[in-house]
Order: structure tokens, then sequence, then C-alpha cells
């Protein structure tokens, strides 16, 4: 857990004061990211520095589960804290093994231990040892360089990072790989993670939390679908996008949204209990399965009405199925492409598991909009 | 062919004398690194300090060889020691300040900011990450310094010859005053050969101390 309180940073400039944070408190619980997030000069980045006093700060304290960091040692705090800057910063003259083993060997690690943490850190981000282990900075791609800054941060195992603006020198294209690696590592890593962005998409889809600054104050501290959902104020709507109800869609799981137990018709059935099924739950469609209960097609109710015979003579392909673990904003875009109101939601292994419908999605998205009103 | 004879007549000789002047040049920069490196780092520091520093430094450069020899004189005699070897070498070092401080100076302070953040980050101490990180990032330039010093000191080393230093300056003082010019020519084209040979060899070891990432960089 990282606790802010009241943490104020003033610098003196030969234009008098200006206050870059100003108290800022708030708290991130463990094992959690918080994205701190604004336009250029809103003090997120001083924040985040005071915590490992790259910035002293003026005012306030910075707690890490608890304790007090003011009583502790700089070199030693940073040491026991994980730091990504934007800029890489990998030391040019060392080769990859040293760089990723500079804390290691900085809190006297014997050598055998820091070359099995660096071979164990590549492999987490999918460099080959073999390759990188003795490779130089230079030789890198700069998203090789930046996985090697992350795992950096990670080598001796600290409770906390900092990241400022990680992702933000590499190709749009590689940024997405990276994020989703680093999410991934996350979910078995359980690090305590302040985070600085200026791209709402990225805070998004990163954050636990997401605090919102502007001017050197925090704005609102909330949950990124709270945030986007309910703005605090005309500054977060606007910083947030018109868009914003379409971003929420990328926090939410087909799964979640779902209609479970859905209806669904054998190839072998007569075309007219389909019929009944459909007319019974006011349905435009049923799916078909096929013996394992993993979709093949569905069975049209305007069809249904004219034609007899069984569903394996009378039914249609399926356009696309969607997979429990997509997020809506994908399903949202496959449903407009193959116009389509509903489509079959499968599991991993392509059981059908339920069906997704445009207003299904709508009545989910707009549920938080009704309990405030 | 009256040069050449004199010098296969007198080779030994020559080479003894090439060689005393290699040794009071390289101690004199020696020693000149070992004052003028941290120098230069100290001055990183502190902008005002930097610019008295390198003020005096330029200043001390314009003083013509002669006149500096000529000053020391009646200060070293105090110790016994006005002319002869001391004089030189302390008239080496002080030239050897400019190139070395102002070349150590430049070179630390352009280490990138974001490599000086990053060794902050992790938690070095100022003296680790000098060690760990500035000082290797910055040897190319404090060795581009070096052979300056170098090279520009090997000329000085020569007139030294006219204040009892020894040395190859000792060939061209004695051609000059005996009006011979087979001394003169050879003793000018041997320190030539030597500044440039001294160059090379500076090259190469710089290229050695090199850390090898940043010559991949390159």
């Amino acid at each position: 857990m990282i606790t802010l309180d009241k943490l104020t940073k003033i610098f003196d400039t030969p234009n008098g004061s200006i206050t870059a944070a100003d108290h800022i408190s708030m708290e991130v619980p463990t094992g959690e990211i918080c994205v701190l997030l604004g336009p250029s000069g809103c003090g997120k980045t001083t924040t985040l520095k005071m915590v490992n006093r790259i910035i002293p700060a003026t005012s306030g304290r910075v707690l890490i589960h608890g304790e007090d960091t003011s009583q502790m040692n700089t070199v030693d705090l940073r040491r026991n804290i994980g730091y990504v800057i934007q800029q890489i910063g990998l030391f040019p003259n060392m080769t990859i093994e040293d760089n990723i083993s500079v804390v290691p060997k900085l809190l006297g690690w014997s050598a055998e231990k820091y070359k099995k943490r660096a071979l164990e850190l590549l492999d987490l981000v999918a460099l080959d040892p073999a390759i990188f282990l003795k490779r130089y900075p230079s030789e890198l791609s700069g998203g090789q360089q930046q996985r090697v800054g992350v795992i950096r941060a990670l080598a001796a195992d600290p409770k906390v990072m900092l990241m400022d603006e990680p992702f933000g020198a590499i190709d749009p294209i590689n940024r997405e790989v990276i994020q989703d690696e680093f999410l991934k590592m996350q979910k078995e890593l359980q690090k305590t993670i302040l985070f600085v962005s200026h791209d709402i998409d990225e805070a998004v889809k990163m954050g636990d939390k997401i605090a919102i600054f502007r001017e050197g104050k925090l704005e609102q501290y909330a949950a990124p679908d709270d945030l986007l959902a309910h703005p605090a104020n005309d500054f977060i709507a606007g910083f947030v996008g018109n868009d914003r109800t379409l971003k929420r869609l990328q926090l939410v799981t087909a799964g979640e949204v779902m209609q479970q137990n859905p209806s669904m018709v054998t190839l072998d059935q007569p075309l007219d209990e389909a019929l009944q099924l459909m007319e019974s739950r006011d349905l435009e469609a049923v799916t078909v399965v096929n013996r394992e209960q993993k979709p093949i097609g569905m069975v049209r109710r305007e069809i249904a009405q004219v034609h007899r015979g069984s569903c394996r003579d009378h039914h249609d392909g399926l356009p696309t199925v969607i997979y429990q673990d997509d997020d809506l904003r994908s399903v949202v875009s496959r449903l407009y492409r193959v116009d389509a109101s509903w489509l079959p939601v499968v599991d991993g292994e392509g059981y059908l598991q339920g069906v997704i419908t445009q207003r299904g999605i709508t009545h989910h998205v707009g549920a938080t909009y009704r309990t405030q009103a | 062919m009256e040069t050449l004879s004199f010098l296969t007549g007198n080779f030994n000789q020559i080479l003894s004398l090439a060689w005393v002047h290699t040794l009071l040049v390289s101690v004199a920069v020696g020693l000149a690194i070992l004052t003028g490196v941290p120098i230069g780092i100290a001055i990183t520091q502190s902008q005002r300090a930097a610019d008295a520093v390198l003020y005096i430094a330029s200043v001390i450069i314009t003083i013509p060889s002669i006149a500096l020899f000529g000053l020391m004189i009646p200060v070293l005699s105090m110790i016994g020691q006005g002319i002869g070897y001391m004089p030189a070498i302390i008239a080496v070092l002080l030239y050897s300040q400019l190139p070395i401080i102002r070349n150590t100076y430049t070179a630390i302070n352009n280490v990138d900011p974001a490599l000086r953040e990053a060794a902050r980050g992790v938690g070095m101490t100022a003296m680790q990450r000098l060690k760990m990180v500035e000082i290797p990032l910055a040897i190319p330039v404090i060795m581009a310094g070096v052979r300056t010093a170098v090279v520009m000191n090997i000329g000085v080393m020569a007139i030294a010859a006219y204040i009892g230093a020894g040395g190859l300056g000792t060939l061209i003082q004695r051609g000059i005053s005996q009006s011979d010019p087979r001394q003169l020519i050879i003793g000018a084209v041997s320190v030539s050969l030597l500044a440039i040979v001294a160059d090379f060899s500076l090259l190469w070891l710089q290229k050695r101390l090199t850390p090898k990432g940043l010559a991949a960089a390159v």
C-alpha cells in the first residue's frame, strides 16, 4: 500500500513560487495499479518523483505499507522501489545482464543469485538469455530496451513500483503488446504501482484506479469505470472525452453481460419446436448447436414460420462468435460489422455459454446512470 | 647526407633523449590527470566554480612557455630547483590543466540527464554514479583532452631544454647555438615524430578504454 498524505511541492523560480503539487492525499491498495493522469504540467510526474525523492517534497508524507518513508535513508528507499522512466535509461556502458543486476548488486546479492535472477527475468519477457545477456543496450530495438527497463526495475523484487510514462517512447503497435505483457505479469506479481500517463486509453487499460490531476491538484480519484461514467466536473469530462461511455465498453467482458442459459436447438429437432421456443421466449432467432453443444448456426423466426421440416434443413450459418473474455468494445464492433443484434457467446473451448444482445449491452452500460438518477 | 650520418652516428644518444622527453611529458601529464580530472568533476557541482576554474586555466595556457619558465626560476630557486626538470614538469602540468579539466567537465555535464535520473532512481550513491555510470561514459572525451595535452606539451617540453630539462629540445638548442643544421633538423623532426606517435598510441588507448557498449553505438 502506498499512502500519500498532503504531499506538496513548491518550486521557487525567478518568477515567484509555483505549486506543482498541492496537498495530494491518496491511497493505492496493495497489488493495484494507480494511474496518475492529466495534461502536461499538472503535477502527476512531480507527485510520482516525490515518492522516491528524485524530487524532494516541500511538505507532506509518503507512507509505504504504513511506514513513513521520511525516516528512511534515500538510497535504501530507492533500492526498494522499482523505477521505470520513459527514456528507459539503460546504462549504455553495461551489458543487459549488468543493467538488470544493478540493484541486486547494490543490495549486495551474491553473483550466483543475481545471475540466476537475470535469467529468470529475461525469460519472463520472452527475451532469449543466450542472445541478450551479453549484448549492450544500443544493440536492442526500442521495444526490447523497454522490456529490459521494466525487468531491471523488477530485479530485486520490490513491492512497490513507480512507472513514469514507461511505454511512452514506443510505437503504438509495440506499446499495445508490451502493455498486455505487463498486465499479464502484474496478475502474478501483484506489485503496488504508481503509473504516470497522459493517455486516457492507456489509463483505462492499465489502471485499477485513476487519479486525475490538474494544475497541481488531485481532481478525482476513482476506478476507471466510475471516472468515465461519472466525471466529477467539466474539466474531467472534457479530458476523458465525449466518447467516454464507449471507453467504458473495454472495461467489461462479454461474459459479464451475456444472458446465461441460452435457448438452443439441435440439428435434428423439428422446425416447429424451434418456432415454439422462439415464440414462448419472444426471440427473433435461436442458436443451433451440434451434439457437443458448440454453436454451428441459427434458425430465424421468419423462416420457421413459413417452412416445415428439421432445423438441419433451415438454419443459417453464424457470421461470427464471441468469446467470454472479449471486451465489449470488440463485441460491439463485431456486432456492427456483421449487422447483427445478437451473437452467441462461447468459452475458450467453444461451448455455448450464452448470448449477447445489443439491448443487453446498452442496459448494462446504462445501469450506473439509472441508479444515479 | 650529413644529417643522416649524424643520425646514424648518434642514434643511441637521440633515442635516450627521446626517452627522457617522453618520460618528462608522461610524468607531467600523468600528474595533470590526477589533478585535472577530479577538478573537472568537482566543478560540475557549481556553475560559478566552473566559470572561475576554466577562466584561470585559460589564462595560464596563454602565458608563453619561455615566460613561464622565467617566472618560475626565482620561485623554485628557493628550494634549489630553479632550473632542470622540476620547472619543466610544473609548466607542463599547468598547461595540461585546461584541456583535461575542460573535457572532463564537459563530458560529465553532458551525461544524458535520463541516465543520471535512472542512476539515482536505482539507488546509487553519488560516488557509485560517478564510478559506474558517469566516468565510464565520459572516458572518450576525457581521453581526447589528454591527447590534446600530450601533443601540445611535447612541443612545450622541447623549449624546456633551455632551462636544462633535457629531452629532444637539447638537440634543437645545440643546433641553434652551434649553427648546426644537422642537430636542428634531427631535433625538430624527432619532436614532431614523437608527437605523432604519442597521438596514435593514445588514440589506441582511448579506444581500448571506451566501454564496449558505447563503441557499438557509434
